[in-house]
Parts: C-alpha cells; sequence; structure tokens
C-alpha cells in the first residue's frame, strides 16, 4: 500500500503531481520540498510579461495556497533535498530532517548553465530562471544601457525583445551560425533573425564570447577579438539537470534522470521522476530531455497515475510556444536532420509554418503566428499521418481539408 | 472589484472578485474553480482554458482575435459561445458576467 509520496522539487511538475495525485484518488499523504521560498509558479512569464512589468507577482503562481491546503499537501519550502536513503526509504533534507517514503517523485528541473571565461564573477552580470533572477534584472534593465544577451537561445532572444521596449541597446552574441539552433529549423531561425534586427536588436552571428571586462563592473564584453562596450549582460547559454541526488543514489543518469514510459526510474520501482530532470525515450525511441511546460505537466500525470496504481504509459506529442515581440512560435513534434522541411505561407507576411516530413508523415512543426497549422500539425503528428507536401504547401487549401 | 459568476458542469455557482486586468482563466484558477487546466497559463496556445458565455454577456465581451477563434475551432464541444478564458480580461464592465466551465477541457 502506497501511503505516503513525496515529491522533491516544487515547480511545474510538482504542482502538476499533486493535482493529479489528488484527482486519481490517491488519500495518502503528500508532501512537497522545494529549494526557492516561493509555492510553485510559471516561469514562461519570467522571460516575457513579468520582466516587461505588465504583469504582477502574484499571478505567476499556479495554484493559490488553499490548493494545497485542500489536497491536503505538506508544502516545504525554502528547504532543499539533500540526500535519498533508497534502503530506509527517506529523504535527508537541509534543514536537518528526515523523512520517510513509500513513493518519490523528483521533480528538481534545472539550473542555468554558468558561463566559464575570464571576467565571468563581475557585477552586472545576469542569468534568468527564477523569480529572483527577474527582481534583479529587471530594475537594471533602464534606458539607454547596453544590454549583451549572450546566447541566442528563447531565453535570449525573449529577453532581447523585452529590453528593446525598455529602450535598451541590445547585442545578442550567439557563437553557432543561426539563433535558435538547437530548437528550430532554419527557416524559423532565418525569420527571427529578420525579426530581431527590424527591432532594432544587434544580432552577432558565429560570434562566441570569450572573457568579460570592468573592474568589479561589467564594462565590456570580450568576442572574436572585439570589445564591445556593455553596462549588463544576460547570459542564456543552456541549463543543467538537477540530478545530483539521484545519481548519489546510485540511479541511473544521462544528461537528466533516466526514467521508463510511466516516468519511474528503471533501478527502483519506488522512485520515478518528472520535467525538466528527466532522460526518457520519446514517441520516437529516441532518448531524450524536454524543457517544456507540456512535458513537465504530461509526464507529472503520468507519474501520479503510475505512482496511484493506475499506471498509463506517456506518449504525448512534445508542444512548446516561444512569444517574442507580438510573434507566437508555436512547436509541435520533434524536428530531426534529414527531414524534408515544406513551407506553407509567406515570412514575409509574419505567418507561416514549417512541416517536418519523415518518411513521407508529419513529424514536427514549427508555426509562426499560425495556430490552424499549429494545431492541425499536432493533430497529425500524434496520428503518424502521410500528407502530400504539395498540398502541405499550398495555403490555399485550408488546414481542416488538409488530408 | 468586479464580480464573476462562475457555474461548474454539477450546476454549482460560485462568486468571485476578481482583479480588473486579471483574466478570467485567473479568475477561475486562483479560486478552484473545477474544469479549467489553462496549461500554458494564459499564452493562447493549450486551448485548455474552453468556457461557455452565458449569453446576455456574448456581445458585452471584447471580440475574439484570429489566434484564439483558431485555437476554438479546434476545441471539443465548441458552441457559438465559446471562449478561451486567458483571453477575456476583467474590466468593471464585466462586473456580473456568469460563464460556464465544462467537465473537462479534454
Ligand atoms: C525564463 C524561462 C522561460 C520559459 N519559457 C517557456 C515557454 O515559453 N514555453 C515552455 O513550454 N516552457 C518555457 N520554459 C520552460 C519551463 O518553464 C520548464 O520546462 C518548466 O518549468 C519545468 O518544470 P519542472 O517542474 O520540471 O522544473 P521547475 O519548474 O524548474 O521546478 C523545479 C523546482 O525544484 C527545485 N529544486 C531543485 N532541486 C531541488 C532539491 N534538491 N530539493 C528541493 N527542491 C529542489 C527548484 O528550485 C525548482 O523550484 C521557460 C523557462 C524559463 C526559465
Ligand atoms: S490558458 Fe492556454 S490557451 Fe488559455
Amino acid at each position: 500500500m502506497v501511503k505516503n509520496i513525496v515529491i522533491a522539487g516544487a515547480g511545474q511538475a510538482g504542482a502538476q503531481a499533486v493535482f493529479t495525485l489528488r484527482a486519481e484518488g490517491f488519500s495518502g499523504a503528500v508532501t512537497m520540498i522545494g529549494e526557492e521560498p516561493f509555492a510553485p509558479y510559471q516561469r514562461p512569464p519570467l522571460s516575457k510579461a513579468y520582466l516587461l512589468g505588465t504583469f504582477e507577482r502574484d499571478r505567476l503562481f499556479l495554484k493559490p495556497d488553499a490548493f494545497y491546503r485542500e489536497s491536503a499537501c505538506e508544502l516545504i519550502l525554502g528547504v532543499g533535498v539533500r540526500a535519498i536513503d533508497r534502503k530506509a526509504k527517506a529523504v535527508a533534507l537541509s534543514d536537518g530532517r528526515s523523512l520517510p517514503y513509500d513513493r518519490l517523485l523528483l521533480a528538481t528541473g534545472t539550473r542555468v548553465r554558468p558561463i566559464r571565461c575570464p571576467g565571468a564573477e563581475l557585477a552586472g552580470i545576469h542569468y534568468l530562471r527564477g523569480i529572483a533572477d527577474v527582481d534583479r534584472l529587471r530594475p537594471a534593465l533602464r534606458k539607454g544601457k547596453r544590454l549583451a544577451v549572450v546566447g541566442g537561445g528563447y531565453i535570449g532572444l525573449e529577453v532581447a525583445a523585452v529590453a528593446v521596449k525598455h529602450g535598451l541597446d541590445v547585442t545578442v552574441f550567439e557563437a553557432m551560425s543561426r539563433v535558435m539552433a538547437r530548437a528550430v529549423s532554419r527557416p524559423v531561425s532565418a525569420f527571427f533573425e529578420r525579426l530581431h534586427r527590424a527591432a532594432g536588436v544587434k544580432l552577432l552571428l558565429n560570434t562566441g564570447v570569450a572573457a568579460f571586462e570592468g573592474s568589479g563592473r561589467l564594462e565590456a564584453v570580450k568576442a572574436e577579438g572585439k570589445s564591445y562596450p556593455a553596462d549588463l549582460a544576460l547570459v542564456g547559454i543552456g541549463v543543467i539537470p538537477n540530478m545530483e541526488i539521484a545519481r548519489n543514489a546510485g540511479l541511473p543518469c544521462e544528461d537528466g534522470i533516466v526514467v521508463d514510459g510511466n516516468c519511474a526510474s528503471p533501478a527502483d520501482p519506488a522512485i520515478f521522476a518528472a520535467g525538466d530532470c528527466t532522460w526518457h525515450v520519446g514517441r520516437e525511441g529516441i532518448a531524450l530531455r524536454l524543457e517544456s511546460v507540456q512535458n513537465a505537466i504530461d509526464q507529472a500525470k503520468h507519474a501520479a497515475y503510475a505512482m496511484a496504481g493506475r499506471p498509463r504509459p506517456y506518449r504525448e506529442v512534445p508542444w512548446f510556444w516561444s512569444d517574442q515581440y507580438d510573434v507566437k512560435l508555436q512547436i509541435a513534434g520533434l524536428a530531426r536532420g534529414g527531414d524534408r522541411i515544406v513551407l506553407r505561407g509567406d515570412l514575409a507576411s509574419r505567418k507561416f509554418a514549417a512541416f517536418h516530413l519523415r518518411d513521407g508523415a508529419v513529424a514536427a512543426v514549427e508555426a509562426v503566428n499560425a495556430p490552424s497549422e499549429y494545431l492541425v500539425g499536432r493533430k497529425l503528428i500524434a496520428g503518424g499521418t502521410r500528407v502530400a507536401p504539395e498540398r502541405l504547401a499550398d495555403a490555399s487549401v485550408p488546414m481542416k481539408n488538409i488530408v | 472589484m468586479p464580480k464573476i459568476k462562475y457555474i461548474d458542469e454539477t450546476g454549482r455557482e460560485r462568486v468571485v472578485e476578481v482583479p480588473v486586468g486579471w483574466t478570467v482563466m485567473e479568475g477561475a484558477v486562483k479560486n478552484l474553480i473545477p474544469g479549467i487546466d489553462a496549461d500554458c497559463g494564459g499564452a493562447c496556445a493549450c486551448a485548455t482554458c474552453h468556457v461557455y458565455i452565458e449569453p446576455p454577456w456574448l456581445d458585452k465581451l471584447p471580440p475574439k482575435q484570429e489566434m484564439e477563434e483558431t485555437m476554438l475551432d479546434f476545441s471539443q464541444d465548441v458552441r457559438p459561445n465559446s471562449r478561451l478564458s486567458c483571453q477575456i480580461k476583467v474590466t468593471p464592465e464585466l462586473d456580473g458576467l456568469v460563464v460556464r466551465t465544462p467537465k473537462s477541457q479534454h
């Protein structure tokens, strides 16, 4: 009998797990431990409306406090899980306590990857993962200041868009030959490059940052032999999964905590993991780590199903969005090198989609201000549906009639 | 603060105060009104905040933008009075608004 579930990490996945456990009728004890001093909150607005200042902190929280009370979930905040004793089935907390568990869910997310270069410790260099980071960064985003964004990924570009709106002079340094190279295809990168440049962002591609310069405070960014004056920097070069407690307990880890289709650790049937911290085999049979709200929510649901005794394997199509200026990018499925890319719509009209076909079937879609392409694409991916490329490319055929 | 009445699929009514500038979705989530998931947190990216507006209020709401319109087109159990609640900002004029929440979003 599972009487007592402990959740390590109070974020998107943790909160969803509490909700689903109760919805599934689990009536035992649920305790959630979170290192940050906040109840679970949404991170997406941190680099968007919350950074812009148009969204109050209260609105970030995923659930009201009453939810945890009514769900009889004990929230222990500002405290970290330091170790797992698998034999005793107990976790050791940073406040010295030890908590027993029947089932343990690791929902520890990720932390930012620190940049390693000379000057990395100077004042004025920021990262963005949590509320505390935004509360430091926002007051520094003052009109006329020069912001160096290191890394042209989602977070760097979303911050660049907000900073330009605040009237800063923004330069993005990207070491690769295109922005968001890990996440989107070439046409989509090219579209966003033009969008940012048109908004006044200086975008330096193939430009890796070698050092930060300044005495005590950041004064310049050194890249490709040149020195670029800067008042502040935002580093967004990726994240590291929080998996040390799992690894130290002998659980298999790759670039994330290894889980099976039910989000359980293959080495310990009492331990589950969900969200950004996991390494799982996706629906196409390739192991990977996903960083998205969708994956956090869906894995938490599936972990909860299994912990509540009614497992249903995780098969959802991954989806993601990003907002930059007034442009919404929506992605479903996972693109892969070698996919045939079919464009639909017109890049210049700021409304288009890139479909990725694999063996004739839609494997992924990237949609820019194109919700029907995104939504129908998602269904086609789920069904493994084959579609004629000419039809997909023909914007006069409504998406509803595409198959 | 404007008051909004949420009626869930069992017919249970709850009247709650929602700050001006918040969305009808947030009013539901913060007050534990069942039937709304709001997975994307209001980014108009998930369509899991679908509600039905009581007819007298339909015309008083700001019209749907294309993104919402399309997201709804592909939702389940769509009716003429369907809206995505995260796209409706609460204003003083919406004091008294009545919305119905579905059994579930899937
Ligand atoms: C700025 C920003 C913008 C984003 N924008 C988008 C977007 O537009 N769309 C999208 O789909 N996704 C976006 N994401 C990603 C999304 O927020 C994450 O995928 C999601 O939060 C993952 O949820 P999680 O529960 O796995 O981890 P988290 O939400 O990070 O929660 C993990 C929590 O566990 C805590 N923790 C870690 N170790 C321990 C420990 N040992 N003991 C106790 N607690 C611990 C952490 O402090 C943290 O609070 C964004 C992320 C960021 C940072
Ligand atoms: S909350 Fe996701 S579309 Fe409304």
